[in-house]
């Protein structure tokens, strides 16, 4: 397996150190750069199971706003977002829904809700 | 009286929402004026995470992190008027100014002891960033872009340049990503990028979008929607290298930076600052009008809303102490800074209280060493970037030395390259 080097910038902190990654066999050799463990931690998980959390605008009928802002409970892993976008693209909800609210319960069987971030009231 | 206030605060986003809890909370009778139909501001149409980690400890995003301000203005039962517009506002005396108000409750006219006014900042418009080019239709600032996505559901366009490679550029560009638009280029004027280095690591990188440094857009083209950019290398000076190509795109969003929203307070005579376009202030945030404060991003443009609710505090405070008559703000001594430095604020001090100092420098640099001179107080940082605003605090008792100025300096090492 070839060996690779990747680079990232470390998102932690506003130190924003650059850290230096070896990988072969799918398999981190060398991290090397960062300035504490939260580093470390944060480019192996960004090598080996990068996650983000999800925000977007789900459709509402009979609100105040066309629109519910919504993220994911947790975030989730980064090749999965654009299926769950391309699903809830779909998704019209009804007012009212309130901030906070649980609109989606375990989105793909996947342990992650998606929850409303903006109230929507019925008009 | 019904129509008596101590303070009236203009404009209901977190600046607003934040001066008129901690108003409340110090005792005072405080309404709120709101220009549109909702309380909240800005963050409302923000609906990415980056709120409130300072002053919430929590990553909210924008409108759960406006709405936990509007429920603590609901908890303390603080008046407020929504698609409130402030006709007129006539400065009475010291302690007295009256606001004439038209709403959907008809004309109002309230008399207050003090105002703050919070009413935000505005976009940068495309004349302002000599763009020259045909009228065509596609061309959006970022804050509309913003709120036809996030607010109305409706996407913007399907081919975009971005101009300016600010937070609120990067943030919009992944928005327009994930909702399956396609960002060609974000272009930015100056040699670095504009935002924080975790966004672009996590708009940009994350999508391969390139970002183009050191350029800027010349013209835009087109029959009756944008059809292409033309775009234009240029060297630190923004002056042309006579480098230019074009770029097709069906959509240009300008996020080009904000101003300070100001007109309302040049029309009273506030004295501004040409260099933060906000106005003058002194330590309590009170504007060279006597009983007239200001917060938030109507003061400076602020990239972290925790500062912003922050300074609506300190206003709040600053009517507060004015009308209990707690401090007598005879002096008011002037603030002087280093040219690598772009502005600090406040502009003046009154030392009769603890102070925050918020500057930015004007380009990145590294072993930064920000010394006030006078009092030998010497904040240390490893970087520092325009797009990072400093916070530093000084406390009263330190501030014992200064006489007639006192004078900012700051020391750098080198300049990193990011
Ligand atoms: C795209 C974008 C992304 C951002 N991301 C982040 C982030 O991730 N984290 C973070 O901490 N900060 C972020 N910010 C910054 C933050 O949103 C602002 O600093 C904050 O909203 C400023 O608050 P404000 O109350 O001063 O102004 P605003 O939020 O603009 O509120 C001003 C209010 O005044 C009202 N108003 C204006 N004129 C009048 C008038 N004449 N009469 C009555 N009312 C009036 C307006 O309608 C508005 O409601 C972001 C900003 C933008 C634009
Ligand atoms: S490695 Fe540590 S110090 Fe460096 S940016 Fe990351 S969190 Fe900050």
């Amino acid at each position: 397996m070839p060996v690779r080097k990747l680079k990232y910038t470390c998102i932690v902190c506003p130190q924003g150190c650059e850290i230096e990654v070896v990988i072969s066999d799918n398999e981190i050799k060398e991290i090397k750069g960062f300035k504490c463990i939260r580093g470390k931690r944060y480019v192996t998980e960004e090598v080996l199971a990068p996650k983000r959390t999800l925000i977007t605008v789900l459709h509402c009928k009979n609100g105040d706003y066309p629109t519910v802002s919504v993220k994911t409970s947790k975030p989730i892993p980064k090749e999965k977002m654009f299926e769950i976008l391309e699903y809830l693209s779909k998704i019209v909800l009804e007012a009212p829904v309130d901030i906070g609210d649980i609109v989606i319960r375990n989105i793909f069987d996947s342990g992650v809700d998606i929850i409303a971030t903006r109230p929507c009231r019925k008009v | 009286m019904k129509h008596k206030y101590d303070t009236i605060v203009i404009g209901g986003g977190p600046a607003g929402l934040a001066s008129a809890i901690k108003a409340t909370k110090l005792g005072l009778k405080t309404l709120i004026i709101e220009k549109t139909e909702r309380l909240g501001g800005i963050p409302l149409q923000c609906i990415h995470e980056g709120f409130g980690v300072i002053y919430f400890k929590q990553n909210l995003t924008g409108p759960e992190f406006s709405y936990k301000l509007i429920k603590e203005v609901d908890r303390l039962s603080i008046d407020y008027i929504t698609s409130g517009y402030v006709s007129e506002i006539n400065i009475l005396s010291d302690e007295a100014k009256q606001v004439k108000v038209i709403s959907p409750k008809g004309y109002q006219v309230f008399e207050t002891k003090t105002l703050i006014y919070a009413a935000g900042a505005r976009e940068k418009t495309l004349h302002e960033i000599n763009v020259v080019g045909d009228r065509v239709s596609g061309i959006f600032t970022a804050g509309e872009a913003q709120a036809l996505m996030d607010i109305y559901g409706v996407m913007p366009g399907r081919e975009v340049v971005i101009i300016g490679s600010g937070d609120v550029g990067l943030i919009l560009t992944r928005r327009l990503i994930l909702e399956k638009a396609k960002v060609k280029a974000v272009i930015e004027a100056m040699p670095y990028p504009g935002g924080l280095v975790r966004n672009i690591v996590q708009c940009l990188k994350d999508f391969d979008v390139p970002l183009l440094l050191g350029h800027v857009v010349k013209e835009i083209r087109g029959r009756k929607r944008v059809e292409k950019v033309v775009v234009e290398k240029v060297d630190e000076n923004l002056k042309p290298l006579g480098e230019s190509f074009s770029i097709t795109c069906d959509t240009v969003i300008i996020s080009a930076g904000l101003l300070p929203h100001v007109r309302m307070l040049r029309e009273l005579g506030v004295k501004m600052d040409p260099l933060t376009r906000g106005p003058i202030v002194n330590d309590f945030f009170e504007t060279s009008i006597r009983g007239v404060f200001v917060a938030g991003n109507a003061l400076i443009v602020n990239d972290l809303v925790d500062y912003v609710v922050e300074q609506g505090e300190n206003a709040a405070e600053g009517a507060y102490s004015l009308i209990t008559k707690k401090y007598v703000r005879q002096q008011n001594i002037p603030v002087l800074f280093d040219d690598n430095i772009r502005f600090v604020v406040p502009q003046r001090i009154t030392k009769t209280s603890d102070v925050v100092f918020y500057l930015r420098v004007k380009r990145p640099m590294k072993d930064v060493k920000i010394i006030f001179e006078e009092i030998d107080k010497v904040f240390v940082f490893s970087k520092a970037r325009p797009s990072e605003m400093i916070r530093v605090k000084i406390k009263k008792k330190d501030l014992g030395d200064i006489k007639d100025k006192l004078h900012v300096r700051l020391y750098s090492d080198a300049s990193p390259q990011t």
